[in-house]
């Protein structure tokens, strides 16, 4: 392996369309980069903002959503509720000084194994130009022990 | 085969069983490396046996699993192996029969996801191990689940009344249930209805179909709706609610006894173009072709005298029932079933979208449904094959195969048929007219029983094959045309007289696939056509519970694989409505009324309508039965108070934290706390 950053990027994918999409890309033995680790949902309307933050500051780069398509959802229209959230996510993360750019969403339907490949090598490409996200590492236990001792000591 | 046993360092004790696959992951992850990886540094998160073997799907396979769960008392599973689309069930069989409560398991998918996927080994190794670190993190916050039950309806509704969905409905009636067919034309029959003889028996296509139609059509248990179609469906498997629009037909089913006078006395021929593909004529009170069923006419209302200048009315005057209904108005039914068989059949490919094979402009191009049309005898011509000129038989007769299929510009996939269908429409050429037949294929396809044998037989009767696609059609002196064409097995290019030209038009899916799949709650593969819950395993079931294609709608093919295929499906049916109840997955949203305050955010997030405010008591209360579990309320709810099972908020967090190898190496929260 070269120097060059390898970013860990987490893809949340719904169970009908763009899991079995990644499905269909691994029984066609497409290729992408191996920096992708994907989380089953029901829906893409699952996913809570918390989950998006939670893998950035857990050390993930990047994250990719990706959904049926607008109008193929299989709850009808929830994948519209995921784009909303995305919408407001990306303000959200713009204001915390985080590029938008490291949160995408795409839509991918069970029969687009490729396009989901290649949508996954680019974004891999898109957060390796981006860089390490160096999100403050999260304390481990013991020291989130250790600081909650320090803050009642140091609280009068 | 790696083992590790050890004590386990809390309560939960976890094992891992990472598969081989023979070499599909052992190939490209070093799935000892994985296994070793669970058994060391994810012992302090529970894992207590990590094993790897070859194939864990196998009996052997499953019985470690078994075993460990007995001997060990293992209280979760995590195997790491395919798409749990692939062997979820398995697995959970397998912890079932140990005495795990089977939502106890987790599929780490390193197969579809990893080793088929990238091919450096170290990052592959190293993927898996983390794809595996968030199975043990999320499998730590399962809980033990019990499968949904749900009645089945033992109603079904069949779409299209082709030949795979007559099947379909048939083997389901004649079992004793009822069925509900619902065609969009006029008349049950589809394509085979158009047909004249069928490859490679040479069977009348007539003389096998309406056998079928009029037991449908007659059956005690069939209920037929044609001209309708299905407008909306709700629900989910077993209880499906289901609205069909029945339009007006302007004659009265239950009066008309199908004598036929109104057809004759209607004063207005128009150009037949659905039935004889725009080669006949038919009255605009019209039953499609002789056999219909039921037989009952209908009125074409846009072509209708009555209906254009409010005057006319002769069929009505010659009806001696009076079953003639000018006020007509479409009916708006609803229907309850259990499943849905959808056959909703292919369009043909337009000819004329290749300019260059001159459909349309160049008189004697035909289409292989106008051929056949001709070719039968109760056809526009009476089964002479003749000229646009409506008399002249052709003395040389041009095949064109592929037409629309195998082609980048159109559709990249074979049409299947089509092959079949010119060295059959070759044969009833040749000996109705004696012409010189010549095909022109890219390649032959005749596999299946008894095709090649057809193929031979033509290729005696003197038929002429020439392997090249034809680059264009074009007109000679006196109304004749040239096919220019690479003779590839001689490498020369020729030019061809002939003085008839015929298209061998490929299948399409319907041009509203999209829209009516929509309805169904089904999605199109990138060519158009339904997708089928497994390309090999499964080719009639659909992502949607329930629902099941069958015939073209799922793809090309021809009348045997059709039939075999509605008669699937009817069995998939049949053994839902025999087993009486459903078990569904246990994916479902509550409410912990203590936390909730009675925002109603989640109020209007629900499709299905699932979500009520009990106002009295200000809490949001989640109705189970209408909750299909996609978890958009659990993500909505500000205060946590939604819970989604098998997809808890922990459960995902979990995951999240340990594909990010978060935890790895430190031990659990209730190691901490103990």
């Amino acid at each position: 392996m070269s120097d060059r950053f390898e970013p860990v990027i987490i893809g949340f994918t719904c169970n009908w369309c763009s899991y079995r999409a990644a499905d269909a890309a691994g029984m066609g033995r497409m290729k992408y980069p191996p920096n992708i680790r994907l989380i089953r949902l029901m829906c893409s309307g699952r996913i809570d903002p918390t989950f998006v933050l939670k893998a950035l500051a857990e050390g993930a780069d990047g994250v990719l959503i990706s959904g049926c398509h607008p109008g193929d959802c299989h709850y009808l229209e929830q994948n519209y509720k995921a784009l909303r959230r995305h919408r407001l996510l990306q303000r959200t993360l713009a204001q915390l000084g985080i590029e938008p750019e490291r949160v995408r969403l795409t839509w991918a339907s069970a029969a687009e194994g490729a396009q989901l490949a290649e949508t996954m090598t680019a974004f891999v490409e898109e957060v390796r130009a981006l860089g390490p996200l160096a999100w403050p590492a999260r304390p481990r236990p013991a020291a989130v022990a250790e600081l909650h001792e320090a803050a009642a000591e140091a609280t009068p | 085969m790696t083992e590790t046993l050890q004590p386990g360092t809390e309560d939960e004790r976890i094992g891992v069983y990472v598969c081989h696959c023979g070499s599909n992951i052992a190939g490209v992850v070093d799935v000892e490396a994985v296994a070793g990886f669970a058994a060391e540094d994810l012992r302090t998160r529970g894992v207590v046996v990590a094993r790897d073997y070859n194939f864990m799907c196998s009996t052997p396979g499953q019985d470690l699993i078994e075993k460990d769960i007995r001997e060990q008392g293992l209280t979760r599973v995590v195997v790491a192996a395919c798409s749990p689309h692939l062997h979820e069930a398995t697995f959970r069989g397998a912890c079932a029969r140990a005495g795990l409560n089977p939502y106890l398991f987790e599929m780490a998918s390193i197969r579809e996801h990893v080793s088929w996927v990238h091919t450096d080994k170290a990052a592959a190794t190293a993927k898996a191990q983390a794809v595996v670190s968030g199975a043990v993190e999320r499998v730590r916050h399962h809980e033990p689940l019990e499968a949904i039950r749900v009645p089945i309806d033992a109603a079904t509704l069949v779409v299209g009344g082709g030949i795979a969905g007559l099947q379909a409905a048939l083997e389901i009636a004649d079992a004793g249930y009822t069925v509900h067919l619902v065609e969009r034309e006029p008349s049950l029959g589809g394509h085979m209805a158009q047909l004249d003889k069928t490859y490679p028996t040479l069977d009348c296509s007539a003389c096998i179909l309406t056998p079928k139609m009029a037991s449908a059509g007659g059956h005690a248990h069939v209920h037929l709706y044609t001209w309708s179609e299905v407008e909306k469906v709700e629900g989910y498997v077993g209880n499906f609610t289901v609205t069909v629009r029945k339009r007006a037909r302007y004659v009265n089913n239950d009066l008309c006894n199908g004598c036929g006078v109104c057809v004759e006395k209607c004063p207005v021929m128009v150009v037949d173009e659905e039935f004889e593909a725009g080669l006949g004529y038919r009255k605009v009170i019209y039953t499609p072709f002789a056999q219909a069923v039921p037989n009952v006419p209908v009125i074409d209302a846009d072509n209708c005298i009555y209906f254009l200048k409010g005057t006319c009315k002769a069929c009505e005057k010659f009806c001696d029932r009076d079953a003639i209904d000018f006020d007509q108005q479409d009916e708006v039914l609803t229907l309850r079933v259990g499943n849905i068989v959808l056959a909703t059949g292919y369009d043909m490919f337009d000819a004329r979208r290749i300019p260059q094979y001159g459909y349309g402009r160049l008189a004697n191009v035909f289409t292989n449904l106008e051929l056949e049309r001709m070719c039968n005898a109760a056809g526009p011509t009476g089964g002479k094959v003749v000229l646009r000129d409506g008399k002249t038989a052709p003395k040389a007769v041009g095949i064109v195969h592929c037409v629309g299929s195998r082609d980048r510009n159109y559709n990249n996939y074979c049409s299947t048929i089509c092959c079949m269908q010119s060295v059959k429409l070759a044969h009833l050429v040749k000996e109705r007219t004696g012409a010189e037949v010549y095909n022109f294929y890219i390649d032959m396809r005749t596999a299946f029983k008894d095709y090649d044998e057809f193929y031979q037989r033509v290729l005696d009767e003197g038929v002429h094959f020439i392997r090249g696609k034809v680059a264009e059609v074009s007109p000679r002196e006196e109304g004749d045309l040239q096919v220019q064409v690479e003779d590839t097995l001689i490498g020369r290019q020729q030019r061809i007289p002939v003085d008839m030209v015929v298209l061998s038009a490929g299948l399409e899916p319907r041009r509203d696939a999209k829209a009516v799949g929509g309805i169904f709650g089904i999605s199109c593969s990138a060519s158009g056509w339904f997708i089928e819950k497994h390309p090999k395993l499964d080719p009639i079931s659909t992502m949607t519970e329930g629902v099941y294609i069958a015939g073209c709608a799922q793809g090309p093919k021809d009348i045997p694989a059709s039939v075999a295929q509605g008669a699937a499906a009817a069995a998939r049916v049949l053994m839902r409505i025999h087993q009486g109840v459903l078990a569904l997955e246990p994916v479902r949203a509550s409410v912990v009324e203590a936390l909730c305050s009675g925002c109603r955010i989640c109020n209007g997030l629900c499709p299905f309508n699932a979500i009520s405010y009990d106002a009295a008591r200000q809490v949001t209360a989640i109705n189970s039965a209408l909750c299909q579990g996609c978890g958009t309320c659990v993500a909505a709810c500000p205060a946590g108070a939604i819970r989604g099972s098998a997809f808890s908020d922990e459960q995902v967090l979990a995951q999240i934290e340990g594909l990010l190898m978060a935890n790895v190496g430190h031990p659990s929260e209730e190691a901490v706390t103990a």
